[in-house]
This record gives C-alpha cells, structure tokens and sequence, in this order.
C-alpha cells in the first residue's frame, strides 16, 4: 500500500466511482423494468370503445384508467348494496363501470371522475379504485383532455370569483 | 387600507431584496467594507417587510375582510378561528407569502447568528438568499398578488376546502415550507463557498445544523400530510406515491444525504465538493417541488391550487437557479481540493453508499413523477406511474441501505475491518432472525416481502441499540455521552421502526366492507364490530351522521367507535370522518358511508403496526433535535469553541 497521496486518491476515486455506476446501472435497471410493467394507461369511453380489438393495446389483458364525467341517472347500487354499477361518458362513447366499495366523498352523477380496474369477460369495466377529485371546482386533467378531444367541454367554471 | 400596506411593505421589501442580492456582491468583489456590511440590515429589513405583509394578510382574515380576492374565495364567516387562521396558507397566494416569510425569516437568523462567519463569506451568503427572495417577490407581486382587491366586495366567502380544515393540515404546509426553505440556507452556504473557493470543517459545522433544522422539518412535515391522509381521506393509506408527496419526499431524500456527507466533510475534510453538489440539488428539489404543486403541470389528488400560466414563471426561476448554480458548481468545483483518504470498507464509505443511493432513489421518484409528463409530450399518451412502480424500485434500493445503516456506525473511519464490525453485531442478526421467525410462523402464508422487511427493520433497531449499549460501556455514564450520538440512535431506530411499521400496515392489512343495519355485527381480524346505533349530530359549521360501533374481543367488549360523515354547506361538501383507535396489534380504521337499502355502508380495516408510522417519523425527528441541541453543533458554536473550552 505504499501509494503517492496523489495515486491513491485517484484509485479511490475510481473505487467511489465504480460502486456509483454500479448503483446507478442496477436502478437504471430496475426503473425500466418497473416502468415497462407498471404504467397504467388512461383512456376515455369511446377510445375504449374504439380500441377495444387493437392487438398492440390489448385492453382485454391489462390493467387501465377510464375517465369521464358520470353519465346522468346511470347510478344504480346492485343488490348487496355495496357495489355500484355506472356508467362513464365522454359524449360520443359511454361505457358501463362496476365498483365494489366506498365511493368517494365527490362522487356524483355529472361530475368527472377517474377509474383504475380491468374488464372481465363480459365486457363489462370491473374498476377496483375509483377517484372523484377534492376540489369541485376541479376536474381531472385527463377527463378534461378527453372530453376536450370529443368536443363536449364546456369550459372551466372558474374558480375565482 | 391594512391590504395595501401589506402590498406596499411587499414592494419595498421585493425594493431592499434586489439591492440585498446585488450590493454585497459588489461588496465583496471590490473588497468594500461599507457595502458588505450593507448585507445585515437589507436582510433583516426584508424580514420585517414580509413579516407586515403576512401580518396584513392574517388581520385580512381574522376580520373577514371579503373585499381581498383570497379571502372572499378561501374563508368564510361561520369559519372557526383556527382555520381562518390556516386559510391564509391554505390557498395559492398565501402559501406563497408563507413560503417569501420563511426565507426571509431564515436569512435574517443567518445575519444575526453569523456574527462569527468572515464578514465578506457572509456577506455573499446573505446576497444568494435575497436572490432567491427576489424571485419569490417578482413572483408573488406579479402572478399572485395577496393583497388583490375585489370590486364591489363579496357579501360572504366561499369558505375553505371541508378537508382542509383539519388541525392536522392547518399545520401541515408551514412545516414544510420550513423544511423546503431551510435547504436554501445549505444552499446558499454551498454557492458562498464556491465563490470563495473554500470548504473546511468550519464551513461544515456551519451547514450541518441548518440542514438538520430542515431536515427536521421537512420529516415533521411528511408524516403530518401523510398522517392526514390516513385518517381525513377515509381511504386507510398512508402514502399514495402522489406527485405532491413525491414533490415533498424528493429533497428530504437529498436533504437526509446531505446530512451525512456534510459529517465526512467536518469530521474527514473529504467529499467537499460532492457536498457541495448535494446542497444545491437538495435546494433544487425544493423548487422543484414548488414547481410542481403550484404550477398544476402533474394531474394529482391533492392538486388544489392549479393555474399552469404561472408555471413558466417558476420554471424560468427554477432554470435560472439550478442552471445557474450547476454552472458555478462546474466552473468553481475543481478549486475545493479534497483532503483525508479513505478505503471503500470504512465510516466514510458507508456514508458515501448512503450517499449514492439516497440520491439515486430521489433521482428514480423524479424520474417516476415526471415520467407521465414526458409520455403525454412524448407519444401523447396518458399513462400513471403509481405504487407497483416505485415498490419495484424501492425495495431492491433500499435494502443495502438499511442493511448498512446498521453496520456502519462500527466501523472506523478511514479504514475498518469488515469481520470485526460484524462479529460486534451478532446479536442484532441474530435478533432480526428470530424477529423473522416468529413473524413467519404468526403469519404463515403471508406476503414473503413481508418478511424482508421485517428483518431490515428488525436488524436496524438491533444494531442501533447495540451501538448505543457498547458505546455507554465505553463512556461510562450516560449523560456524558455526546447528544450526537443519542441523535443518531435515535434517528436510525426510528428509520427500523418506520420500516417496520410501513410493511406492517401494507402487508396485513385486513379489510372488510359491508351494509349494516342497526344491529349488525362485522368481523375484522380477531375483532367483532357492532353497530349500535346511528344518529345525526351537528358541529359548528357541518351536519354529520355519526355511527356508534362497539368494539369487542372475545366477547368481550374493548372500546368504541364513532365514525361520521360530515356535510358542509360552504363550500357544500361531504367529508367522511374515519374513527381510528390503536390496538395492541395496531389501529382499527372505521369509516360509516352513506344510507343505503336500509342501512349504511360501512368500511372496516385493522391495520397492524400502522402507529409504527408515526413513531418511527416522530423518533427520526427527534434524533434531529438532540444532534441539534448537541453543544459542539449549536448554531453559531464554532468561534465560541474557544471561549466554551476555558468555561469547560
């Protein structure tokens, strides 16, 4: 170990440097992996609808988030009255959603809302997670996106007065 | 006429903070004495002009005065006064001006507490953080302005966000602001240093004690919002891996590698200019965060405050800031020549693997919160990273991390012996393998991750407790142990209870939901819950309906809950009120829906360990505080070392 100052503070810098790249090439990795697997796509109906056979999307077999405003009187509770059947609309393209469980505090006919599920075999859009978001004066960026892209926005309602 | 002395006092004081970011600079550069002795008393001005703003502000609110914009849209007179109070920050503008008062607060705690930094050093401090106060200012006089008016004014406001008016939230923001804001000192330190071309242990002693006050802050701040979240959103999580949380956890996670690195720089003199490099990241992130909740760029759940116009202003300041600063940083770096040597198995490398992976880890939550964003721009697609994510990349980093907390504080610095640092641990492994075990067979056929965790988080604790047991054999008396130490142990059990505690709540996690009448019985984990009763109640400016639940166990009743679903009328609203009371085994969550075929939806979770949480965040904090109160790294001590050493 009879190294110059000046040659063993490079090899410990190397050293430092080696187990950073390490480091950083294991979480390099472990972030596209994670990310190949775990993105949950967001759709709006009718894109659902649309889309529904597209081999490269296939819809049938992954995890997604519909969004939309809650379609007027399509709010109905099933008979043991904890899941909630309704249906999601963008305008042209409504789908129906069924959801077992609480329903958030905002949750209401005609107010946009986000949900995160799967479809079962009968076509039908089982969500396990459904987001109605805090603030009413809000409305989910991409529910407005995809309701902006179907033309049935109607504008923001301003929050300040 | 009270909001437009707040309005002027925030002119004059946006006035003394462009002269406070230019003139110690000159001063500095010319060698003037005159002018770097302008630093003090343009900071301190700053201070108290902010400090009347706010005031104007809070006065606006506690009289109810609708004629101001932000209080017409955020207050309302039926308003209890706690909340009229927290309004002022609950909102856009406000937490702004809460934000420019913590920063000036600080800067003028630097200006009357440096009196022993090199007036010129001081002086360039002062400058960097009016700077940033400049910014702040523009911002909030342009974009935001508090004190606009309405005309004519509103006859009554349209009260605060029913969920906001929580005591829990009320206190949530100025927390971490102080954290987010206390990096700017560390920050402000880092871009001083490079200007001078100097970083000593004087230099690191002086950091170290800012970082930690932000540091405290900021994991006060964390656990209040997540502790909120448990029980106000009625959901049971803890932590949503939200970009607003995201936004708040990335510079802890750079502020909590700062604090180490900034012990190598004091204790070693080496890592000097990586220190550096993390000071004006973990500031960097702090913006960043403010960026990211106040512009709205990131759909989120806590997204109260949207208005993407004043986005560009803050990424054009964030540019500036980080650009600027990481310029400096490459031109000035290679002047911080670096001094002690170390080998990779030591203390030092030890912090530098916190280092390296507390850093990759805020880098991968980055890349994980802006990943969306870069996918919409990208390919125009809408897409969400959530847990899976972030659980996939945490765990794998993590792990070596907490596997080398708890080795690290036995060994040496500069050089140690791996064998005889663990041979001192034996107990510790030996208590996480019997932690496991008794886990294993309790919860056979349970999540195996589980068990991991259980066993990082088991080891943590057994190793600290080792290291503070061996340490006051060494010491004799336990008093005369530095509180440095004590600060330590307790932060790193706290980091094993924390663990503990997360993947208790996540792993077995019970939950039952069901419509229940009158009568009913649920059953959750070893408990039975029976609905007694339901009936309406009325708080102050909310109807609720509150559901009376009898806990028992074995037949025999325990405690009882009164969950309740509350409805507002201003703004109208309904919020659930979860009733949560800890159990031996962990917390019964109770949340009573609405009516429905005769009886009411009710949600139940038991939540094992789940206060864990809260104490593992609570002891992290604390280890703050005492390595804080720590004679040798009080604000201010090192010149006053010469004087406490004849005292002594």
């Amino acid at each position: 170990m009879a190294l110059s100052p000046a040659r063993a503070r490079k090899r410990r810098r190397l050293g430092v440097v080696i187990i950073a790249a390490a480091i950083l090439g294991i979480a390099v990795a472990l972030v596209l992996f994670a990310l190949r697997d775990t993105v949950v796509f967001f759709f709006g109906p009718s894109e659902v609808i649309s889309r529904l056979d597209d081999p490269k999307l296939r819809l049938q077999e992954r995890r997604f988030r519909m969004g939309g405003l809650v379609e007027e009187g399509s709010v109905r509770r099933l008979e043991d009255g904890k899941t909630t059947e309704f249906r999601i609309t963008d305008g042209p393209g409504a789908f129906t959603v069924r959801y077992t469980g609480l329903l958030p505090d905002l949750f209401r006919e005609g107010q946009g809302v986000v949900a995160e599920g799967r479809l079962d075999d009968k076509g039908r859009f089982i969500a396990d997670e459904v987001l109605a978001k805090h603030d009413e004066n809000y409305m989910p960026k991409e529910v407005a996106d995809a309701l902006k892209k179907t033309g049935h926005w109607q504008g923001e309602s301003e929050a300040k007065p | 006429m009270t909001a437009e002395i707040g309005h002027l006092a925030l002119a004059l004081a946006l006035a003394l903070a462009i002269l406070g970011a230019l003139l110690p600079q000159l001063g500095a550069a010319r060698r003037d004495p005159a002018l770097i002795a302008a630093a003090v008393p343009l900071t301190i001005g700053q201070f108290v002009l902010v400090l009347i703003a706010f005031l104007a502000l809070t006065w606006a609110y506690v009289v109810s005065d609708f004629s101001l914009a932000v209080v017409a849209s955020n207050s309302h007179t039926e308003k209890p006064m706690l909340y009229k109070l927290s309004g002022v920050w609950g909102n856009h503008e406000g937490s702004l001006l809460l934000w420019a008062l913590i920063l000036t607060f600080f800067a003028a705690l630097v200006a009357l507490l440096g009196r022993n930094l090199p007036a010129r050093f001081r002086a360039r401090v002062l400058a960097v953080e009016s700077m940033i106060a400049v910014g702040f200012l523009l911002f909030l006089l342009l974009t935001s302005n508090p004190f606009e008016r309405l005309s004519p004014p509103a006859v009554e406001g349209m009260g605060l966000n029913p969920l906001l008016q929580d005591p829990g939230l009320a206190f949530h923001p100025p927390f971490l602001y102080l954290g987010y804001v206390g990096f700017s000192v560390a920050f402000a330190f880092a871009i001083a240093a490079l200007q001078e071309g100097r970083v000593d242990a004087a230099w690191a002693r002086w950091v170290r004690p800012w970082t930690l006050v932000a540091w405290v802050f900021l994991t006060i701040g964390i656990a209040l919002g997540s502790w909120w979240a448990y029980y106000e959103l009625g959901w049971g999580g803890f932590w949503f891996w939200d970009p607003v949380e995201n936004a708040s956890f990335m510079p802890w996670l750079v502020g909590t590698a700062l604090l180490h690195s900034a012990i190598v720089v004091e204790k070693r003199d080496s890592l000097k200019s990586w220190t550096v490099l993390l000071a004006i990241i973990a500031f960097s992130f702090s913006l960043l965060g403010t960026f990211l909740v106040r512009s709205g760029v990131l759909t989120s759940v806590h997204a109260f405050a949207t208005d993407p116009a004043r986005g560009v202003f803050i990424l054009g300041f964030l540019a500036l800031v980080v650009g600027g600063s990481l310029t400096l940083y490459a031109m000035r770096a290679e002047t911080l020549t670096a001094g002690g040597l170390f080998e990779p198995i030591s203390r030092e490398g030890a912090l530098v693997l916190n280092n390296v992976v507390l850093a990759t880890a805020a880098a991968t939550v980055l890349l994980g919160t802006l990943y969306p964003l870069l996918l919409d721009v990208f390919t125009g697609a809408k897409g969400t990273v959530g847990p899976p994510y972030f659980h996939a990349v945490f765990i794998p980093l993590m792990t070596p991390l907490f596997v080398a907390l708890g080795l690290a504080p036995f060994l040496n610095w500069k050089r140690a012996d791996l064998k005889t640092a663990l041979s001192r641990l034996w107990i510790a492994a030996v208590t996480a393998l019997i932690a496991v075990t008794v886990v294993a067979y309790l919860t056979w056929g349970g999540p195996v991750l589980a068990l991991l965790g259980v066993a990082v988080g088991a080891w943590m604790i057994g190793a600290a407790l080792t290291d503070l047991a061996s340490r006051l054999r060494q010491g004799g008396r336990w008093m005369r142990l530095p509180r440095a130490q004590w600060g330590m142990s307790a932060a790193h059990i706290g980091v094993g209870v924390l663990v503990l505690g997360i993947t208790g709540a996540t792993a077995w996690n019970r939950e039952s939901l069901e419509v229940m009448r009158v009568g009913d019985s649920l059953s959750v984990g070893p408990y039975t819950v029976r609905l007694e009763n339901v009936a309406p109640v009325a708080g102050p400016n909310y109807t609720a309906v509150r559901g009376v639940m009898v806990v028992s166990e074995k037949g025999r009743a325990v405690m009882t809950l009164y969950p309740e679903s509350r409805t507002y009328a201003t703004p109208p609203m309904t919020t659930t009120e979860a009733a949560i009371r800890p159990t031996a085994v962990g917390d019964i969550y109770a949340v009573i829906g609405e009516e429905t075929k005769g009886g009411w939806a009710v949600r139940l979770y038991l939540k094992p360990l789940q206060y864990w949480i809260w104490i593992g965040a609570g002891l992290m904090a604390l280890g703050g505080v005492l390595s804080l109160s720590d004679r040798r790294y009080r604000i201010g001590a090192p010149a006053r070392r010469k004087g406490a050493a004849h005292a002594a």
